[in-house]
């Protein structure tokens, strides 16, 4: 019953803010100057006044600020995000449309940034003076600092051109012909550099937080004791030391989740990944605003469940949580 | 001896075919587009990625070899009337669309009402005042005056032929659905899928009105907008062309594979020039043509073209593309030359001060690739005492609404010259078309009565030699004026695998119907 309440709460809370993140992304993005008209003029090599007065009336851009406002705020109350002016097509068929494919690729990444990136911090927690962890947090501080861009450019002349093992961008190979088991072979296919180069950056951020919370966790006493009561190292750190060393890993996975997002938009633009990471840049490039303002409040959203969700995870796996 | 193969293999593929093969029927092409078009309809939207798949969706009337010589296409022959003001065509008999249809006068007639209402560009088709349909396979344009631009406004992605049984159902024509979906054209290939950000897919038309073409069976588009993934992906087969590839290092990096050819052939008539832009209806020195002349002076122009173009650009003296049958090569090309610069300065007015400087300058700069000649012309115009403030480029509109509202000094731009100078030369310096608020109007608010007469007087000129005269005045005057100092043209390249035969060259690269293009695997 509590927990429903707090839950209730929290959803409260949650869409006052997304009215809020309604308004200020409006507002800022009415802040740039320029707008589509100039863009559309732009596609098209230059247009004269009329054209572009005409565009300008026909997406409502010469109305005055607070009337587009408040137009656009009633419109997404009542569940419409608009009509993209650059696809010509209503803004949520473009935002589901392009939503599978980034969530494969966030969440492939993510799995794999997250068990590489506690292996890694166990191994190396558990001799941690040795040349392996040292080599270990170095490239996995490498994969940290490097920017996102080159890592799947260097990635993409190592693996595509030098030894041509994967497809240099897309999703899927037009080409291949066959059932629905030979076309997820292929996407599995086009998704592992991508996948890889995402996860670069969080592996070393996860390998070190647990690479620390698990030298934390081996040096307290219950673990002293298990030791004590014969029990072998591999026991002691999977089931006593690892399963303490967890939360904290799990909640900066929940918290690193914007900084995903954000990842995700220059690998699908290196990769032509067409997810919304390129709707973002395309849309941001051309002032497409109803598709900028539809994808932030598509992320706010879901960047608020995430963090929703992360909180029970942790509630799941950690029992002093669950009291507070 | 990686270089001399390369070469080697251009010879190769550029003269063999005239002799050697014959077309071999069949394949697919994989080719790429820079970015996702809005829609697949050139008859209202411009641009080189429309362009692409509309010139193989659409049929135009005419079409030009890489001569600028106008050739057959969907009409077999043309003539003027002997007072220029009239143009008949004859269409080819058994042409239909897509859907079966037959191609009639009707909607050549009906494309040219779409073009001239929806169209940017509305100089091409002004002076056109009726159509006139006799009989199904001839269409009269009857012209206001003369107009001899109408022939090149006729190739190409600039008039496609749209079927009227399809667009005349009184829906917007910018924003007609069958301009994305289910396209119905005229061209060589039809319409398979289109999926933004990801591809265009053509097949080849069974029923095209030339017979035995097109060879391909298929054209995919793949919709990477990343230059170093394009080149990788030509690099290792995964694409066998790509048009309009300008990151130079790139293009100098495909030059060493020898199973690639990369030319720069083909882009004559979208004739892309980088050029620094004056406010010359500002209130400060970029109004005096001395000062503009001076920091031509004191830019290096061989730096731009050697040290940030690589080379692989060409130099540009004037606002027609050096590719053009007009280009006019004896105006002052203002070479490297500091000591008239700071003489000229001293001339308008501009002594130096105390500290050494003249005068302040803002420059901007309209896309990302042209930070670098921003940064140079700040290094180089410090040298006569100018100090320049460069604005950070943030994104186009943000550039595109500062330089329409002309709030700027100068700024680093890339203008194309859409094939005749009616279409997209005499919109930079015509006076008329200082338009607040509208990007790649006269920006320069540049104005000289003399320059408008000739091209009002060049514009209407049917004799070619004339023609050429005029133009030859008009690129002398603005050399002298100086609205904007030409450069380079852009380094667009095109790059394809070996086994391409007859890529798109001509004057329209891919913006040209691919149907005698073939593979050779």
């Amino acid at each position: 019953m509590a927990i429903a309440v707090t839950i209730a709460q929290r959803i409260l809370y949650a869409a006052l803010l997304l009215v809020a993140v309604l308004i200020l992304n409006f507002s800022m993005i009415n802040l740039a100057p320029g707008d589509v008209a100039d863009t559309i003029a732009a596609s098209m090599g230059g247009a004269d006044a009329e054209l572009m007065a005409e565009i300008r009336a026909e997406y409502g851009l010469d109305q005055p600020f607070l009337v587009q406002l408040g137009r656009y705020v009633l419109r997404v109350l009542s569940f419409d995000l608009g009509q993209s002016y650059f696809y010509n097509r209503p803004v949520v068929d473009l935002i589901l449309e392009r939503l599978p494919a980034t969530l494969l690729l966030v969440v492939a990444s993510q799995v794999l940034a997250l068990v590489v990136g506690v292996l890694l911090g166990v191994f190396s927690a558990r001799n941690p003076n040795g040349l392996l962890s040292h080599v270990v947090t170095l490239f996995a501080l490498f994969g940290y600092a490097a920017p996102v861009f080159w890592t799947g450019i260097l990635l993409l002349i190592a693996f595509s051109l030098k030894i041509p093992l994967f497809p240099v961008a897309g999703m899927v190979d037009v080409t291949v012909e066959g059932g629905w088991f030979a076309r997820a072979l292929d996407v599995a296919h086009h998704l592992f550099l991508p996948m890889i180069t995402l996860a670069s950056i969080f592996v070393a951020l996860y390998s070190r937080l647990c690479r620390a919370s698990m030298l934390e966790v081996l040096g307290s006493d219950y673990v002293r004791t298990a030791r004590a009561k014969g029990l072998t190292p591999r026991e002691v750190t999977l089931k006593h030391a690892l399963k303490n060393a967890l939360p904290p890993v799990v909640t900066l996975a929940g918290l690193q989740f914007s900084a995903v997002v954000s990842g995700a938009v220059l690998v699908e633009t290196v990769f032509s990944w067409p997810g919304l990471g390129q709707l973002a840049l395309t849309s941001i490039l051309a002032r497409d605003t109803p598709t900028i303002l539809g994808i932030l409040f598509f992320s706010a959203l879901v960047v608020v469940v995430g963090n929703l969700l992360t909180d029970l995870a942790l509630r799941a796996i950690d029992p002093r949580v669950r009291g507070k | 001896m990686k270089r001399f193969l390369a070469t080697l293999a251009v010879l190769a593929t550029t003269t063999m075919p005239a002799f050697a093969q014959d077309p071999v029927p069949g394949g697919t092409l994989i080719t790429t587009l820079n970015n996702t078009p809005r829609h697949l309809n050139p008859a209202v939207q411009s641009g080189i990625v429309t362009g692409a798949p509309g010139a193989q969706l659409f049929a135009t009337p005419l079409r030009y070899d890489e001569n600028w010589e106008p050739q057959p296409y969907l009409a077999d022959s043309w003539e003027w009337s002997d007072d220029g003001l009239s143009m008949t065509l004859n269409l080819v008999e058994d042409a239909v669309f897509h859907d079966g249809e037959p191609i009639k006068s009707s909607d050549v007639a009906f494309s040219v009402r779409v073009i001239q209402e929806n169209h940017p560009f509305k100089t091409m088709f002004a002076p056109v005042t009726e159509v006139e349909t006799p009989d199904e396979h001839t269409a009269i344009l009857r012209l206001s005056q003369p107009h001899p631009a109408l022939l090149l406004a006729m190739s190409s992605q600039l008039m496609p032929i749209i079927p009227e049984h399809v667009y005349g159902d009184g829906q917007d024509p910018k924003s007609h659905p069958r301009n994305s979906e289910d396209v119905v054209g005229s061209g060589p290939f039809k319409f398979v899928e289109f999926t933004a950000d990801q591809h265009v897919i053509l097949e080849r038309f069974d029923d095209f009105f030339i017979d035995g073409r097109p060879y391909l069976d298929r054209i995919v588009y793949r919709i990477i907008k990343d230059a170093s993934a394009r080149t990788i992906g030509l690099e290792n087969g995964e694409l066998h062309l790509s048009t309009f590839e300008n990151t130079v290092r790139n293009i100098r990096r495909m030059e060493e594979n020898a199973d690639l050819v990369v030319t720069d052939d083909g882009y004559a008539a979208i004739g892309a020039l980088n050029w620094l832009a004056f406010n010359t209806g500002a209130d400060g020195p970029t109004a005096d043509p001395k000062v503009r002349q001076a920091i031509a002076y004191a830019i290096d122009r061989n730096f731009i073209l050697n040290a940030i173009m690589l080379g692989v650009s060409q130099p540009a003296n004037t606002g027609i593309h050096p590719g053009s049958p007009l280009y006019d090569d004896t105006t002052e090309t203002y070479d490297l030359d500091l000591d008239r610069a700071n003489a000229l300065l001293d001339e308008a007015g501009y002594p130096r001060g105390d500290d050494g400087t003249r005068f302040a300058l803002t420059i901007d700069y309209g896309n990302a690739t042209t930070k670098p000649q921003a940064e140079f012309t700040k290094a180089s115009l410090a040298k006569v005492g100018i100090d320049v403030t460069v604005n950070s480029f943030v994104d186009f509109p943000t550039w595109a609404a500062k330089i329409s509202n002309h709030d700027f000094d100068m700024t680093w731009d890339t203008v194309f010259n859409w094939g005749d100078p009616v279409i997209g030369v005499h919109r930079t310096y015509d006076s008329e078309n200082i338009k607040e608020g509208v990007i790649w109007s006269n920006t320069q608010q540049y104005a000289n009565p003399r320059v408008d007469e000739l091209m009002e007087l060049a514009g209407q000129e049917t004799d070619p030699e004339k023609r050429r005269e005029l133009y030859a005045e008009f690129q002398q005057i603005l050399a002298e004026d100086l609205p904007v100092y030409w450069t380079n043209t852009l380094p667009y390249h095109t790059a394809h695998s070996t086994k391409v035969m007859n890529a798109p060259r001509g004057i329209w690269a891919s913006s040209a119907p691919y149907d005698r293009v073939w593979l050779d695997e």
